[in-house]
């Protein structure tokens, strides 16, 4: 920060973090296409998670509406984000509670570290959390020697393992049993030798090694699902308990929540308390949800802290297109649905947010400018499934068309020469901008079946279009293209074009019919 | 009625046989089909990867052309070229801050249908063995492309139509709704993992037994056929308005290996 500071922030303040691809998203996905047992462990997960989802889903006659009221109640969050951010402060504030306001990852990681100190503590239990993954805390606190213990069995997993979650409910679904024994027979003290791989026998052992944190630890940090400005509440939805720990028994409780996690009041949780489970895990409810408003005098933590997080949220609400990405309820079903993903996993996207809506959110949190995030809106074939899979349908393939539009234009005239793609589009632009173009342009197919070859088929493409023939031919295009066969039909008397003739499209003596494959041409007329 | 065709720029210049087959169709059930000269692409390719300057002259030509003439209704026999017209037109036009032909575009994509959704929807199309003579002798299985089932909410419409072919057997597809991995630019960005997609896809198809995968896009069908085609599997593609141009007396030619049914209705 630089200048005298008025109470107006300058403009959007892009976020910092665990945000980057720190390659582009196409080197980084041949890496991961590369792991076969990634890819094993992942299509069995997310098929998993895929069928439970729908399973819920369709057995509620009112899922699109409740999708709609959903989106509609985000979209009205997002209208009026600055008044409920001050009601929830003023609630939350009136309950005990201190709310500190965190421009970017630097200034919240520095605010929790200091709470941290003031208790005196050099270790704090965690309760699973998006918010501060994406912060990158858990690296912050050990640089300032405070050690920080993940307690959901997943983030443990991979926090003993010295990696990276790589999906934000599953964060250790790219690991299968037999690799989770081992990372605990390696990296937990006190385990016993002779642990399985049932999943009973890995849960209790992990249960062992977290119970002694739990008991032991003054400080706890969460995330949060929603915060309700009309109450000053602030609720985490989970699955296995350890959170309900994390809050419950230590006499700190910081929590650190972006601020797009607002509800304006209680009874929108009705809706979303149904999108969520449903969505993310496949269950009708989840077993544990623990809400908490300010202090409560001799009950749970007395001491309770909330930093508001914008890194980058600012930037994204400024964004007319982008800013419905704000409305992630952070279910994944976008990422259980995604081809994509499903290939790749999440180590692929770089970001603590993969999948869909990591491809839209990265960037647009980062700008579309920032180290390779750039190639991030481009790792969609755009086939559609996570849009209807979202809970609060945001439209995903629109703002990833968008980000491509932004970053495209944020290239023109910057680059000393334009790339291949450049140059093809434009060249394409003015082909298909005009039937008579586009008929000149045909005029040069035969050139095309001469480069096929006997065999009809194009087997080698150079430059860009050479990703296409690696694993794909092309067939060689027709003599004629269908407007020279029309314009030819159409200059004599016009006959029914099903008559009989053998110049009728399917007519003609078996076998010379042209079909899609463009194998044969059309017959002359005798 | 009067119909106008808008063949799209693959099936145009790539794959002639399924306009031609389109108008067969068309005519068939005793309809005028016209084909605007003007025309020549959706702009899909220039919006979906991201390049709305150079998209704006394709979408104005498409919105001109179709402009030009006086017809009841425009089809064309792609799911995604469509579901452009009717959804990115009237978007490319706002970004590029042109009001008037974000309604013009809009006109048009209002009176433009896919191929099946014409059918059924407003020609009545329930049964092509009997309404169009459809017989296809071939054990067959079917892709519903992305766009036209998730855009344009297609549904069954297509497959209900191939159903309704006499002599046609239908296999059903493992995962069907899962992307064949084309994307259009996707494939050259992301070839990696397009391939991936299409390993998949393909395996699936070949383990149907069919000796022919038929869908509703020719892009995607050229996607899955070069798959199909460099791994030497014999099986081919087929737009699906060639299955149903294809009668008794003119057959349409299969390419491949070839697995004749019995040539029992399927129903």
């Amino acid at each position: 920060m630089s200048g005298t500071f008025l109470g107006m922030p300058s403009l959007p303040v892009f976020g910092i973090g665990n945000l980057h691809e720190h390659e582009p998203f196409p080197k980084a996905a041949r890496r991961e296409l590369g792991n076969t047992q990634l890819r094993a462990n992942l299509g069995h997960a997310t098929r998993t998670i895929r069928d439970k989802r729908l399973a819920v889903v369709s057995e509620l006659p009112d899922w699109e509406e409740l999708r709609d009221a959903g989106r509609a109640i985000k979209e009205s969050v997002m209208a009026r984000l600055p008044e409920l951010l001050e009601q929830f402060e003023a609630n939350f504030t009136a309950r005990g509670g201190t709310i500190h306001w965190a421009r970017d990852a630097g200034e919240a990681n520095a605010i929790v570290a200091d709470l941290i100190r003031e208790q005196g503590a050099d270790e704090v239990v965690k309760v699973k959390s998006m918010a501060t993954q994406e912060i990158g805390l858990n690296e912050y606190l050990e640089e300032q020697g405070i050690a920080a213990f993940e307690t959901d069995l997943a983030e443990l997993i991979v926090q003993l393992d010295h990696d990276k979650p790589s999906h934000i409910l599953v964060p250790a679904i790219h690991k299968n049993r037999s690799q989770v024994r081992d990372i605990f027979l390696r990296e937990m003290e006190g385990v016993d030798p002779e642990l399985t791989n049932e999943p009973a026998r890995l849960a209790a052992a992990a249960r062992a090694h977290l119970r002694r944190k739990f008991l032991s630890a003054k400080v706890a940090v969460s995330g949060a699902n929603f915060a309700l400005a009309d109450s000053g509440t602030l609720a985490v939805v989970e699955s296995e308990g350890n959170g309900r720990m994390c809050l419950t028994l230590p006499e700190t409780l910081i929590t650190v929540m972006g601020v797009e996690k607002l509800l304006p009041a209680w009874e929108d949780l009705e809706v979303f308390m149904q999108l969520l489970p449903r969505s993310s895990t496949g269950e009708r409810m989840n077993p544990y949800t623990s809400l908490w408003t300010g202090v409560t005098p001799d009950d749970g933590p007395q001491n309770v802290h909330l930093v508001l997080l914008d890194n980058g949220r600012s930037a994204a609400l400024a964004d007319e297109m982008g800013r419905s990405a704000l409305h992630c309820i952070r279910c994944s079903a976008c990422m259980n649905v995604c081809p994509v993903y499903e290939r790749t996993g999440g180590h692929a996207y770089g970001s603590t947010y993969p999948g869909p809506i990591g491809a839209i959110l990265s960037p647009l949190l980062t700008g579309i400018t920032a180290e390779e995030n750039n190639s991030l809106p481009y790792a969609s074939s755009l086939c559609g499934a996570c849009y209807d899979a979202c809970p609060v349908k945001i439209n995903i393939p629109d703002i990833l068309v968008h980000l491509r539009g932004e970053d495209v234009d944020s290239k023109r005239g910057k680059k000393k020469l334009p790339s291949q793609m450049d140059l093809g589009m434009k060249a394409a632009s003015w082909a298909l901008s005009s039937g008579k173009h586009l008929g000149l342009v045909e005029k040069a197919l035969p050139l095309g079946r001469l480069a096929a070859g006997p065999d009809k088929k194009i087997t080698k493409l150079p430059g860009i279009a050479a990703g296409w023939t690696q694993s794909r031919d092309i067939p060689a295009p027709p003599a004629q293209s269908f407007r020279q066969w029309w314009d030819k039909e159409h200059q004599a008397p016009a006959a029914p074009a099903d008559a009989t003739g053998p110049e009728a499209p399917g007519a003609g003596a078996p076998g010379t019919i042209e079909t899609s494959n463009g194998s044969t041409g059309p017959k002359e007329n005798p | 009625m009067r119909i106008a065709l808008f063949a799209t720029c693959i099936v145009d210049a790539m794959y002639p046989g399924t306009a031609r087959a389109t108008v067969a169709i068309l005519e068939r059930l005793g309809h005028e089909v016209i084909f605007p000269s003007g025309q020549a692409c959706c702009g899909q390719m220039h919006v979906n990867s991201g390049y709305f300057k150079e998209a704006l002259p394709v979408v104005a030509n498409h919105v001109k052309a179709f402009e030009a003439e006086e017809y009841d209704v425009a089809v064309a026999p792609s799911g995604s070229c469509v579901a452009s017209v009717k959804h990115q037109h009237p978007m490319v036009a706002r970004r590029c801050g042109d009001s008037g032909l974000e309604a013009r575009a809009a006109g048009v994509g209002d009176k433009t249908y896919e191929l099946s959704q014409l059918l059924v929807d407003v020609l009545g199309v329930t049964d092509a063995a009997a309404q169009l003579g459809s017989y296809f002798p071939h054990r067959i299985t079917y892709h519903p492309s992305c766009h036209g089932m998730r855009l344009l909410r297609l549904g069954d419409r297509q497959l209900d139509l191939l159903r309704s072919v006499a002599g046609i057997e239908l296999a059903e597809l493992p995962e069907a709704e899962q992307c064949c991995g084309f994307g259009g630019t996707f494939s050259m960005k992301n070839a990696d993992v397009s391939s991936a997609m299409l390993e998949d896809k393909t395996a699936n198809i070949c383990g149907t037994g069919a000796s022919l995968c038929t869908g509703g896009d020719a892009s995607c069908l050229m996607h899955i056929g070069g798959g199909l085609s460099r791994q030497g599997s014999g099986v081919t593609t087929m737009h699906f308005a060639e299955i149903l141009a294809s009668t008794l007396e003119h057959p349409a030619a299969v390419t491949g290996d070839v697995r004749l049914t019995t040539g029992r209705t399927a129903r």
